[in-house]
């Protein structure tokens, strides 16, 4: 249920961004979900319509997901996260704290820990539309 | 794109009256000892205490305080458990207390998500093991936790005391408040670190001297929190 948590810094972003761009009512938050956080987007979705306050009453949250790419740096190699490679305590391990990756997962090509998240990370707020 | 996690990083520390970063500019000094037994001694006086370990790749505050089988509860967010009166977290929940090398981003994005998901609710004091150095944990707290103050540990040793003097005007340059200097495992009646650090404009805050049995007491709380360290740290609680 930590979804809550990242709902409420969804709306807490959308809000500044608004207030940056003047906007008075905001009608479309775009928002982008990697899929190494394995976050529940029923609960992300339901917590966002829970958590809105009166400058989102007509915006629509739009949710994109994105494969987790990583790559080695050692050998390069570059392969998609795979929830189903991994033991339960670990995959919610990673959901927590996406970085708890380098405990649980190795290359598959030359074994290290050293790979780099290259996408599909976790929540990021792409973008907002509104009313000036 | 914009990082969301940032913007409830303040909303996280709303109600911490005080946020104290154990810090140094060298590994070894005595952070992670002084850091639980300062959270302790705290909590033994009644207050609300929290202790962050953010040495994330070497965590240890879990060992000094002999902390294991325990989790934090999810309630729209992470409640970090109490344990020896102190609300504690610590990435070892999630690494299971196996090897995990981070690099700087990596070590970045830890931070922030684990600041931007753990509730803490009200507390007098949030005291935070820092890892050494001026690197980005140290960088990032500074951006992130503008109530941060920091508590720089340092030994009697030339070599950690100029890595102070390079984390103190790094924070200085920045405006952010340093509480002052402990200089620990003191051998002698030196006044050196002493000298040194108020000529930087410091206070130096307590010398403890080396105590050969700390080792003996690690794990085993009340046995901490009787050791001649233990009752020099608690003189610094005054000056927090």
């Amino acid at each position: 249920m930590h979804e809550w948590a990242l709902a409420e810094a969804v709306i807490a972003a959308a809000a500044e961004a608004a207030e940056k761009e003047r906007l008075k009512g905001i009608t479309e938050v775009q928002i982008k979900v990697g899929e190494l956080q394995q976050v529940e987007l029923d609960i992300l979705e339901f917590a966002l319509s829970q958590l809105k306050t009166d400058k989102f009453k007509n915006a629509k949250f739009k949710i994109a997901t994105a494969k987790a790419e990583l790559q080695c740096r050692v050998c390069g190699h570059k392969w998609v996260f795979n929830k189903e490679t991994l033991d339960k305590d670990a995959a919610e391990a990673i959901h927590f704290v996406p970085e708890v990756a380098h405990t649980y997962i190795k290359c598959p090509k030359c074994g290290s820990p050293d790979f780099e998240i290259i996408e599909g990370r976790g929540v990021w707020l792409e973008s907002i539309k509104g009313a000036k | 794109m914009v990082d969301p996690r940032v913007s409830i990083i303040d909303e996280r520390m709303r109600d911490i009256r005080k946020v104290i970063a154990v810090s140094s500019g060298k590994g070894g000094v005595g952070k992670s000892l002084i850091a639980s037994i300062l959270g302790l001694t705290l909590a033994k006086k009644g207050y609300k205490v929290g202790l962050f370990d953010l040495d994330f790749t070497s965590p240890s505050t879990h060992i000094i305080l002999g902390i294991e089988g325990v989790q934090p509860k999810e309630d729209k967010g992470i409640i970090p458990p109490k344990v020896h009166g102190l609300e504690y977290m610590s990435i070892v929940y999630y690494s299971r207390d196996q090897a995990t090398p981070l690099r700087g981003a990596d070590v970045s994005n830890a931070l922030i998500e684990l600041l931007s998901i753990t509730k803490w609710g009200k507390l007098d004091f949030l005291v935070l093991d820092m890892p050494p150095g001026i690197g980005d944990a140290t960088l990032d707290l500074i951006r992130l936790i503008k109530k941060a103050e920091f508590l720089i540990v340092t030994t009697p040793s030339q070599l950690a005391f100029e890595t102070v003097k390079k984390l103190a005007s790094l924070l200085n340059g920045l405006r952010v408040p340093i509480v002052g200097v402990i200089e620990n495992m003191k051998m002698n009646q030196s006044e050196t670190i002493r000298q040194q650090t108020q000529k930087l404009g410091l206070t130096y805050l307590s010398g403890i001297p080396y105590d050969p049995n700390i080792e003996k007491t690690i794990g085993k709380t009340n046995r901490l929190l009787d050791t001649r360290f233990a009752k020099k740290v608690e003189q610094i609680v005054p000056s927090l």
